[in-house]
């Protein structure tokens, strides 16, 4: 057993609304420079819809992810080593900008400066590559908006596999649900085993991975391997950039920027201990639908006296274990089984994890038709299939979704009947396997949703990894030139250096 | 002319290699990059790209070895320099082919696609516009070689080479009254290397040092990074 700590996220999509404040704070403070204004380290997708870039869950098209080799290995599924470098001159892989979207801006100077004209003046879009005018912006970071488009179009979607989609174009059968996306740390990230750098690595400590700008050379690799095209290319540095997880802020304690700034409440932000020994193992095994079941085992549970020997025997500080027996993650998706990985059949073992949405009953006379057992009706009579959200988290596997979607319903009857009636509801706790205490306790952390509960994020120990004598006059984030900020008028090696996003918009 | 060319510019060019190579990789390895376009722009890039890297690598290894092979060596596997010259010619036309076909589908792309054109900085269109004009002159230099097929010719820029590297100070005296297409291309060359530290081309180096590394030298696929080790031997 070798025991990590790992930070894990929880997103409960019951409550996203789709209000993009986690992607537009994320923008100011990580993507807003030079050459990542197409990137988005967080966004918002609605769902069905082929996403962004377009149709990235299509490993089939993209390649991204592990596959299982016929000796029972797992190998990335853009190839092995040998094939990865073959590719080095050209990434088949590779989605191209328009995949994602043309950055553009509007002239608004137009505006103002425009001469005395007959019309109106208007500001026009203009490439913020070529700096050249667009005739008709093609695509955008969101452009499914809240189903935008047709449904011919959207229908692309993959999570419909298995599914008669036909029927959920007409307008009284169709449905939507928000899918908010990061990176998702994995504990077996494709990432870092495309760099053929060795750029990209996973903190033992935390979890967080990782591109180390100065190793990086741009062989760009780490973007076709990563399965959730969650790795950008800054096409003005020659270097990839991803999500950091915020990880000044959490070495402090605090939430990322995207948790922190979320008006629903609906991230939760909490230490998992897990044993990186079964880690091949869980990521090799044959069937798709135990990846999920896999993973659980992964973790280790911070109660069990073993383990906490185990976890402080490999150095694992004191309220890091703390913190993994109070943790938000442990509860939601260990204890009551109601969070799943995003695709676990990439095999890359993600950490963030999604709540699965409940939805409205599909019409209002079945409604009353419904034989609504101690006031829940069935899952399978919810708006959004769940063959639909089983493809999305469970590699396909509707029963640990079936279990969750109950155990949601059934906190809000439970409640209803406790508030409303002032009677404790015994039998629908019982039916979906919880008792009241944990009911209760799942009301508080998910309806109530305090921040201290939602974010329980242990500091990081710098005081035992760095010495604090040399880091007098540090200048913290830098290129590390020095102190330098970066910009020196002589550019003696060509290109520009490292812009913070302060500098970015200037 | 003759003397700084063959005699001075090639120890001026060496020295700004290896010591402009070592300052960057040290004092700014944030700029140390392939500067791949392919996600602006992936047509003519795939194609181009292999072709040109594919006949750039072949000629650049062909070079290496053909005029760094010691001549008593060559002498002792019994290989004929006509055999030799025959043989460069044949590999070194065909990687000059796919390199040219290539590298002008890349330079196409670099000055008239108007996204790659405006993202490239001026060193970028210099350097290919540099290595596709040495490329022509080396495909030149073919016929020139033709007529020594005996191999002669090549044999003077052999003991040149390796009198550069083993510091003889007659090294420029080995190729007087050679055909202007090869002092040009040498000139070039030369040039080349001394602009290698300040352009994209760095990435060569990593090319050839990455597929080792990644290879061989990392075992399976992860890297986890640890502070407290850093720590400890810190400590130690």
């Amino acid at each position: 057993m070798k025991v990590r700590a790992q930070i894990g996220m929880v997103l409960n999509l019951d409550k996203c609304i789709g209000c993009h404040t986690c992607s537009v704070t994320c923008k100011n403070v990580w993507t807003s420079r030079d050459g990542v204004e197409y990137a988005w380290f967080n966004n918002v997708e609605t769902k069905p819809g082929i996403g962004y870039p377009k149709d990235w869950e299509n490993q089939k098209r993209w390649n991204g992810g592990w596959e299982r080799g016929p000796g029972g290995g797992i190998r990335p599924k853009q190839g092995a080593k040998w094939r990865i470098l073959a590719n080095i001159f050209a990434n088949p892989n590779l989605p191209e900008i328009d995949d994602y979207y043309e950055p553009f801006t509007f002239d608004y100077d137009h505006l103002k400066s425009a001469p005395e004209m007959e019309a109106f003046p208007v500001a026009q879009p203009r490439s913020l590559i070529s700096g050249e005018r667009m005739e008709k912006i093609e695509w955008g970071p969101n452009w499914e908006e809240i189903l935008g488009g047709e449904f011919a179009k959207r229908s692309k979607d993959y999570n419909f596999e298995g599914i008669q989609k036909e029927m959920y174009g007409e307008y009284e059968q169709t449905f939507m649900m928000y899918l908010p996306r990061l990176c998702e740390h994995c504990l077996n990230p494709a990432c870092v085993s495309a760099c053929p750098s060795g750029a990209i690595y996973k903190r033992e400590e935390d979890g967080v991975v990782l591109i180390d700008q100065e190793k990086c050379r741009g062989w760009r690799m780490c973007v076709s391997g990563c399965p959730y095209k969650k790795v950008y290319y800054n096409w003005q540095s020659g270097k990839s950039e991803k999500c950091t997880f915020c990880y000044p802020r959490l070495e402090s304690g605090l939430p990322t920027v995207c948790s922190e700034t979320c008006v629903g409440r609906i991230r939760y932000i909490g230490v998992m201990l897990y044993d990186a020994d079964k880690i091949a193992d869980a990521a090799s095994v044959p069937d798709e639908k135990q990846l999920y079941d896999a993973q659980l085992d992964v973790f280790l549970d911070p109660n069990d006296p073993k383990v906490i020997a185990a976890a402080r025997a490999e150095g694992v500080p004191e309220d890091w274990i703390e913190s993994a027996r109070k943790s938000p993650i442990w509860k939601m998706a260990m204890e009551w089984k109601i969070a799943f990985p995003l695709h676990p059949e990439y095999r890359t073992l993600p950490m963030v994890w999604y709540v699965p949405p409940l939805s409205p009953i599909q019409n209002a006379a079945e409604a009353g038709m419904i034989a609504a057992q101690d006031g829940m009706p069935d899952v399978k009579s919810l708006r959004i299939p769940v063959q639909y959200l089983a493809n999305l988290l469970t590699a396909g596997d509707e029963a640990p979704v079936v279990s969750a979607l109950e155990r949601m319903l059934a906190m809000r009857a439970y409640m209803r009947s406790k508030t409303v009636d002032g009677v404790v509801n015994l039998g629908v706790a019982k039916r979906v396997g919880m008792t009241p205490q944990q009911i209760d306790e799942m009301y508080q952390l998910m309806a109530i949703a305090n921040y201290e509960d939602r974010f329980v994020i242990p500091t990081t120990h710098r005081e035992v990894v760095e010495d604090a004598y040399d880091l007098r006059g540090g200048c913290g984030f830098t290129d590390g030139n020095g102190c330098s900020s970066g910009v020196s008028p002589g550019k003696l090696f060509g290109s520009r250096k490292f812009v913070t996003p302060k500098e970015g918009w200037q | 002319m003759h003397y700084f060319i063959f005699g001075i510019y090639p120890y001026i060019a060496l020295s700004v290699l290896v010591i402009g190579s070592i300052a960057r990789y040290e004092r700014d390895p944030f700029t140390w990059k392939t500067s791949s376009s392919q996600l602006l722009r992936r047509r003519q890039l795939v194609v181009g790209s292999v072709l040109f890297h594919i006949g750039v690598l072949t000629i650049f290894i062909g070079h290496l070895f053909g005029l760094l092979t010691p001549l008593w060596l060559i002498e002792a596997l019994g290989i004929s320099h006509e055999a030799k010259q025959i043989l460069a010619i044949v590999v070194g036309g065909a990687g000059a082919a796919a390199a040219l076909i290539g590298g002008f589908m890349l330079l196409h792309r670099r000055l008239f696609d108007a996204r790659i054109r405006a993202t490239s900085s001026t060193m970028d269109i210099i350097i290919l516009s540099l290595l596709m004009f040495q490329l022509c002159l080396g495909t030149l230099s073919i016929f020139v070689s033709l007529q020594h097929i005996n191999g002669s010719e090549m044999v003077k820029f052999m003991e040149w080479a390796q009198a550069i590297f083993t510091l003889d100070p007659r090294a420029a005296s080995y190729t007087v009254g050679v055909s202007w297409i090869f002092d040009l291309h040498i000139f070039t060359g030369l040039t080349i290397f001394t602009l290698f530290p300040f352009t994209r081309l760095v990435h060569l180096l990593s090319g050839l040092f990455v597929p080792f590394r990644y290879l061989f030298l990392r075992p399976g696929y992860q890297i986890v990074r640890t502070r407290k080790r850093a720590a400890k031997q810190a400590a130690e």
